[in-house]
């Protein structure tokens, strides 16, 4: 990490009354701060003169057809990690650390691509639907657009987010560079079961094979009773057709489950007995454990949280902050989040972001008096099957390190007595 | 304010149509558009290959033959003998367990029929798709004997290719899904 310069210490007044609790976390001291910023600020008087403000005398800039974020926010961008030789292949990430809420703007949702992004003319698409079904259907997108569309939140999360956290020392990076291959948009197509309805799945079928229309023609097998339960055939993110990036003209949405089995570019679904044993679900996306077996299908996303503001690279000053984080869960909604500012030795509960929806990213907020003490930040969730996020240390002992995927510990962020934030693992 | 009758009443047909699929176990259906194609594992341009070989294609190939094509196709981007390079290392003779386990095609794969697959659809990543089936099938023989299972001779192809018992086969422990009687 590049450690920042320290910010000036601003003027706002620190009569601000402490928290209840002795950590500082207080779900009303935002109340509490606002009146007494209130008390401090009507006894004075507006002395400086308004700086000129041109824009109030200058026409503004004309109409477009697109929209784009402020130039001034241009940092808020995704972070590529990419492989120098194959250009096409690689990641990037999120940045979770600049965003609020819990929709993330599709040009801002993480990718993983194996070869590049194929740019398919959406007349020219089809899906086919094939192998162990009464007959073979092949549809165009216009097809698709036709039937009835469902919509729903969820997020992906790519298998190997985090992994840096299987690393011996905490990398030092923004928070949405380290759990970035995480996003959560609203997704709208065609219920994957209307499509196997007309196919007539035969009763001996058990998985499905899907294969993207990229460059490694990506392949993967995915449990029948996931694709009749809530899959959906996704033609648009977020209200517009999905982002070359994301898939355009279609994807498979698998709420919940390993970004993998959301196929982007989705050409071809076989239904068949048994996984085809891609490369994808062999080789990778299964995780070597310390007695040298590996776990795979391990298709579920697990219960994950992180504060994303403040984030490592941040500079506190004194005084009242908010605690912002995201938390999310493959098997279903979150149930509670509880932030310690001590390292883990108490928790208080955050308040979530309603509504609260199944395998989508939950926003939490806490407010916090910071008094200059060390801290040690951390956030655990909770979801409502009941699985609690795991400590680090719990998490390696049963798994070992080598296994690189499903990485879902307990997040730990240092403020130092200057107001640095770091990662750290404790 | 009222509502012409007619299209009252057509208000009313629709969603009596609706409701029947509604009702049925939420099942959605949709208007049937689907293309009935007539066979079409045929017209794939990479058909699944199962472990058990369903799909391999016709073609041959051994490892001295493979070899040509390794160094010619793949050492840039995985390093000679599949040693290593920016497209990660393929054969590793190294352990599975303890302090620095080291998985790659010879020791972790559990399927030969992966790596004709993977390779045919996949690589080399500057030109996917381009090897012939005699190419796919002599590269393969080439990572296998690289992984010490054939011989450097053994002819390699949709016979022979799923006979082949991977050192980690049995390697592998399903988790979110029972696994299916075979
Ligand atoms: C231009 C670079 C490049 C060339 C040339 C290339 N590969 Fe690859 N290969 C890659 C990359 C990058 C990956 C990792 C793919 C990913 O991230 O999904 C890969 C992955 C693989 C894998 C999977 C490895 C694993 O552990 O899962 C195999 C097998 C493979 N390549 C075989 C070959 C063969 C055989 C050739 C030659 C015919 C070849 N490659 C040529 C870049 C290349």
């Amino acid at each position: 990490m590049t450690r920042r310069k320290k910010i000036s210490t601003p003027t706002i007044p620190t009569g601000v009354a402490p928290g209840a609790n002795p950590s500082g976390l207080n779900r009303r001291a935002f109340l509490q701060g606002g009146l007494a910023l209130t008390a401090a600020t009507t006894g004075g008087k507006l002395s400086a003169a308004e700086p000129p403000l041109p824009w109030l005398h200058t026409p503004g800039a004309p109409l477009t057809n697109y929209g784009q974020p402020s130039e001034q926010e241009r940092k808020v961008i995704r972070w590529i990690t990419p492989n120098r030789q194959v250009p096409g292949n690689g990641v990037s990430w999120t940045p979770l650390h600049e965003l609020e809420g819990i929709i993330t703007p599709s040009g801002l949702h993480f990718e993983r691509h194996h070869n590049g992004v194929p740019q398919i003319p959406a007349d020219q698409h089809r899906l086919l639907v094939h192998g162990l079904t009464q007959r073979a259907l092949s549809f165009s997108i216009a097809d698709l657009l036709r039937y009835p569309l469902r919509t729903r939140l969820a997020f992906i999360e790519c298998g190997g987010n985090s992994n840096a956290g299987w690393n011996l020392e905490p990398l030092q990076t923004k928070a949405g560079y380290l759990h970035g291959m995480a996003s959560c948009s609203e997704w709208t197509g065609v219920p994957l079961s209307t499509i196997l309805d007309e196919a007539g799945v035969a009763p001996e079928a058990r998985w499905l094979v899907l294969e993207g229309a990229d460059a490694i023609a990506m392949n993967v097998s995915l449990p029948l009773h996931k694709a009749t339960d809530d899959c959906l055939l996704a033609l648009y993110q977020n209200g517009e057709r999905l982002r070359p990036e994301n898939g355009y003209p279609l994807r498979l949405l698998v709420p919940g489950w390993e970004g993998v089995l959301n196929v982007k570019w989705l050409r071809r679904i076989e239904l068949s007995r048994e996984p085809v044993m891609a490369r994808n679900e062999t080789s990778r996306y299964t995780e070597l454990q310390p007695d040298g077996k590996a776990r795979q299908f391990t298709f579920v996303m697990g219960v994950k949280s992180l504060i994303t503001t403040p984030s490592p690279g941040a500079v506190l000053s004194r005084g009242l902050h908010e605690l912002r984080g995201l938390a999310w869960s493959g098997h279903g909604r979150i149930k509670k989040v509880e932030i310690s500012v001590n390292g883990g030795k108490t928790w208080t509960q955050a308040e979530l972001q309603t509504p609260v929806l199944p395998q989508c990213f939950t926003r939490f907020r806490l407010p916090w008096q910071w008094r200059g003490q060390a801290a040690v930040l951390k956030s655990r969730a909770t979801d409502e099957a009941g699985n609690v996020q795991p400590e680090r240390t719990k998490l390696i002992a049963e798994r070992g390190r080598a296994g690189y995927f499903h990485y879902n510990a307990i997040v730990a962020w240092a403020l130092d007595s200057d107001g640095e934030l770091s990662h750290v693992y404790a | 304010m009222s509502m012409p009758e007619s299209r009252y009443v057509a208000v009313l047909l629709l969603m009596t149509l609706a409701l029947p699929a509604a009702a049925a176990g939420g099942k959605i259906a949709g208007p049937n558009l689907g293309q009935v194609l007539p066979n079409t594992e045929a017209a794939l341009p990479y058909p699944s290959i199962y472990p058990d070989g369903r799909g391999l294609p016709a073609g041959h190939g051994n490892a001295v033959d493979g070899r040509k094509v390794y160094d010619a196709q793949c050492t840039a981007c995985h390093g000679s003998a599949g040693r290593g390079g920016s497209g990660g290392q393929l054969i590793s003779h190294g352990p599975l367990t303890g302090p620095e386990p080291d998985p790659a095609v010879d020791n972790y794969w559990p399927f030969a029929t992966t790596l004709f697959d993977f390779t045919r659809r996949a690589m080399p990543m500057t030109a996917p798709g381009t090897l012939s089936n005699d190419e796919v099938y002599a590269v393969t023989a080439y990572l296998l004997n690289l992984s010490g299972v054939i011989g450097e001779n053994d002819d390699i192809n949709a016979e022979t290719l799923p006979k082949i018992r991977m050192p980690n086969r049995d390697g592998f422990v399903w988790i979110d899904v029972p696994k299916s009687p075979r």
